[in-house]
């Protein structure tokens, strides 16, 4: 890549220029490319690898108005032992939280799982910087060691990308020790270019991870717009060294589909890839058929929603 | 810990293969005259599949004389909507057999499962549903208000896509009221002999379609009889000059789709990921196999080692084996000799001093196989950037212009497609407008539709394949006009 050449600055005109000088995605393209990566076949070993493989790069999540302490404490406990009656599944990566139940997480978790929390006036974005930032600290402080951000679309629409890179570079050292997501709302962006745009912004800014999704824009994560982040994160990889993760949020919900991101990452940035540090789901219902999936290959037949646990 | 695929190989339960095969002359498999027979071989485990009858001169008289009688009697008379209701029925028919024909297409040709199910088959019943939907319309077609079938024709298909070439040719001959007597390549009969059995499961008129099997000699006798009113011919441009000095002052229509040597240019503004997968579909696809593939690369000098950095980590990731593993990207070379002229050439191509690169892919140790291959630093002079290695070889050469883009691709003896990689759509109509091929892709490559008519310009051939534009070659123009 000769990218390496023309990063840019942080100034907004230096920032313009270089987003906008990114080769383009053809949609139909990676629509294409997507769609016959999901027709490969992952079966019986290969299956079973990735099945637990993606237990493990789940952040459990609930982010509803009427989450509780006991809601949180249900969560955790399903989070560090998915599969109560085989000690050999794995747990999750990390469980994901508003910022006002973190505290509530962190205690439930203790240290064997990550906490991340959504902040920054999630799920819209629209909130003054202050507020944003205070919503950061105040979420690393009761125990979060990750921060789910999210853009602000609006901005970014309107080309004002200056104004979003400095407000992910403020978060991110508001963040500390955390580890920054920076989420796209690709729902919202609706562009492949687009969504190759706001990647490398948000990788130039500081980001650790970038996720696809709120989950509370439709569409959420798609193969397509993994594609395309994928692809981002490996060309700035080969251009700066760095190796940053994507999370995939949103509309996730059977194992077929979680294998298919799975293969979409293998094949896409290769396997040095398939790691939780590098690779996660957010969801809330796709670890129960995961569960399922996982008991058939082990007993050879479906046991049904009664024997994986509901929280 | 590496994510491997575990093996998924589609079942071969679901095709059942006979020990021999007749010829299938008048609605019945009968034995060839002369009682010679040859072995079709599975090409990724060198396996004998079956025993195939070598149609003589005999069976030829045979087969043309059915067709003849077939299209005076029943065919030719018959209005459009009852010819529709048959060629409806044959293409329900290769839905409901399609993953039966696919197996049996990768068996005996090579080609990965995911394609022939994927691709192949998909397209051989949408052919035959399409021009099901012309042959009660043909008067609005645009050939005049009256217009008439030809009469027999003669086909001659190749061995790289063998049932889908056998639906370019058979449904729109038989929309516009034809008989045909086709022959399969002779390495890849076997998917003709089960189109020969669906023919029946249709109660196709006897005689509508006769499936002759043999080689180039039973191919010749074919063109060459005088009962025949129409030469069509998929293949190699020598074979295609062959016939057509036969068919010279016999009043025979022809229409021959021949070799090819496509420019896949690929500017600087370009969507590259997208073009990279394009570039592979492009060559890579069927092996290399196919005539219209994208074999010369063109790129702008300003992007070249960018693109080939990402091609090579691409290719990296093709999976080549088992054609019937479901995970199979590149499968097998159709025959031995096939694996010996790609050899040759490419051997050419390092005598010549072009640099050569091949995915590192592990080979199985039984068939024939050949690794994804990439040429750099090839020039408009070297044999492999003239000739028609017809297998996963691409030759990267650069241009610094559009207009040295335009000039190094027309500058081939053939003519069949082209591929045109840009974000800027003004550039893809003027590339499109100086181009001398008879397809031109923008931002995708080997598509394909059967409203979409196909063939060539030059020495890749004439006529047209699909669409309105197809009917033509199966149609009594002239004497319309």
């Amino acid at each position: 890549m000769t990218l390496v050449d023309a990063l840019p600055d942080s100034s907004p005109g230096s920032l313009r220029r270089f987003l906008q000088g990114l080769p383009g995605v053809d949609e139909v393209g990676a629509v294409g490319r997507a769609a016959a990566l999901g027709t490969r076949s992952i079966k019986k070993d290969a299956k079973a690898w990735a099945i637990d493989a993606a237990i493990s790069m789940v952040d459990l999540t609930t982010l509803e108005g009427m989450d509780t302490p006991g809601k949180v404490r249900a969560m955790c406990a399903k989070a560090l032992r998915p599969d109560p009656t085989d000690p050999t599944t794995p747990s999750v990566a990390a469980v994901c939280v508003y910022g006002d139940l973190v505290a509530v997480a962190r205690e439930a978790v203790g240290d064997d799982l990550h906490v991340a929390a959504v902040a920054t006036a999630f799920p819209s974005g629209r909130a003054s910087l202050d507020v944003k930032l205070m919503d950061t600290r105040e979420a690393v402080a009761a125990g979060a060691d990750e921060i789910d951000m999210v853009i602000d679309r609006g901005a970014f629409l309107a080309g004002e990308y200056g104004m979003v890179f400095d407000e992910i570079l403020a978060v991110k050292d508001a963040c500390g020790p955390a580890h920054l997501k920076v989420i796209l709302e690709t729902g919202e962006l609706r562009t492949l270019d687009n969504v190759r745009r706001a990647s490398w912004l948000a990788m130039l800014g500081g980001a650790d991870f970038i996720k696809t999704s709120t989950g509370k824009v439709s569409p959420a994560a798609t193969p397509p717009v993994t594609l395309v982040m994928l692809e981002a994160v490996r060309d700035f990889h080969e251009t700066t060294g760095r190796l940053i993760g994507v999370k995939a949020a949103g509309g996730i919900r059977t194992s077929k589909d979680a294998i298919k991101y799975l293969v979409l990452v293998n094949e896409t940035v290769g396997d040095s890839w398939l790691t939780p540090d590098l690779f996660r789901f957010g969801a809330s219902t796709l670890l129960n058929d995961l569960l399922l999936q996982r008991q058939r290959l082990a007993t050879g037949h479906y046991s049904g929603p009664d024997y994986v646990t509901i929280d | 810990m590496p994510f491997e695929y575990a093996p998924a190989p589609e079942s071969r339960a679901i095709v059942d293969l006979e020990s021999s095969y007749g010829l299938f002359i008048d609605g019945a498999f009968v034995d060839a005259r002369g009682g010679t027979m040859f072995k079709t071989v599975n090409p990724a485990t060198e396996e004998v599949l079956a025993e195939v009858s070598e149609a003589g001169a005999d069976d030829v008289d045979r087969a043309v004389a059915a067709a003849r009688i077939a299209y005076e009697s029943v065919w030719g008379p018959m209005s459009g909507r009852d010819r529709a209701k048959y060629l409806f029925r044959i293409a329900r028919l290769i839905q409901e057999r399609s993953r039966e024909l696919a197996v049996l297409e990768s068996m005996d040709n090579g080609k990965p499962i995911r394609e022939s199910r994927d691709v192949d088959l998909p397209l051989v019943a949408a052919h035959f549903f399409y021009h099901a939907g012309w042959a009660d319309k043909l008067e609005h077609a645009g050939y005049g208000p009256h217009p008439r079938p030809l009469g027999v024709a003669a086909q001659v298909i190749p061995w790289n896509f063998p049932l889908l070439m056998l639906a370019w040719k058979v449904a729109p001959a038989l929309a516009c009221g034809n008989t045909v007597v086709l022959k399969p390549a002779e390495t890849t009969p076997l998917t003709a002999l089960a189109f020969a059995d669906i023919c029946r499961q249709a109660d196709l008129p006897p005689g509508v379609v006769n499936i002759l099997t043999g080689a180039g000699e039973t191919g010749r006798l074919l063109v060459e009889h005088p009962g025949v009113d129409k030469v069509a011919f998929t293949g190699s441009t020598e074979v295609g000059k062959a016939i057509m000095r036969s068919a010279a002052g016999t009043g025979k229509r022809l229409t021959l789709e021949l070799g090819g040597k496509a420019a896949n240019v690929v500017f600087d503004d370009a969507p590259i990921d997208q073009a990279v997968e394009g570039i592979v579909n492009g060559i890579f696809f069927n092996q290399g196999h196919v005539c219209c593939a994208g074999s010369r690369l063109l790129l702008q000098e300003s992007i070249a080692d960018e693109v080939i950095t990402s091609l090579k980590r691409r290719l990296g990731t093709l999976r080549l084996g088992d054609p019937l593993d479901k995970n199979t990207d590149i499968g097998a070379i159709n025959s031995s000799s096939q694996l010996a002229r790609i050899d040759e050439l490419v051997k050419s191509g390092e005598d010549e001093g072009a640099e050569r690169w091949s995915a590192p892919c592990a080979i199985p140790d039984r068939g024939w196989w050949f690794p994804p291959t990439v040429f750099t630093g090839v020039t408009q002079a070297h044999r492999i950037a003239r000739e028609e290695i017809f297998g996963p070889v691409l030759s990267v050469l650069t241009f610094r212009t559009p207009d040295e883009a335009v000039e190094k691709a027309n500058n081939t003896p053939y003519g069949l497609s082209a591929g045109i990689w840009t974000e800027k759509g003004s550039r893809i109509l003027w590339m499109a407008q100086r181009l001398r091929a008879g397809v031109v892709w923008a931002n995708t490559f080997n598509r394909f539709d059967p409203a979409s008519p196909f063939g060539g310009y030059k020495e890749s051939g004439f006529g047209r394949e699909g669409g309105i534009q197809g009917l033509g070659g199966y149609l009594d123009v002239e004497g319309n006009r």
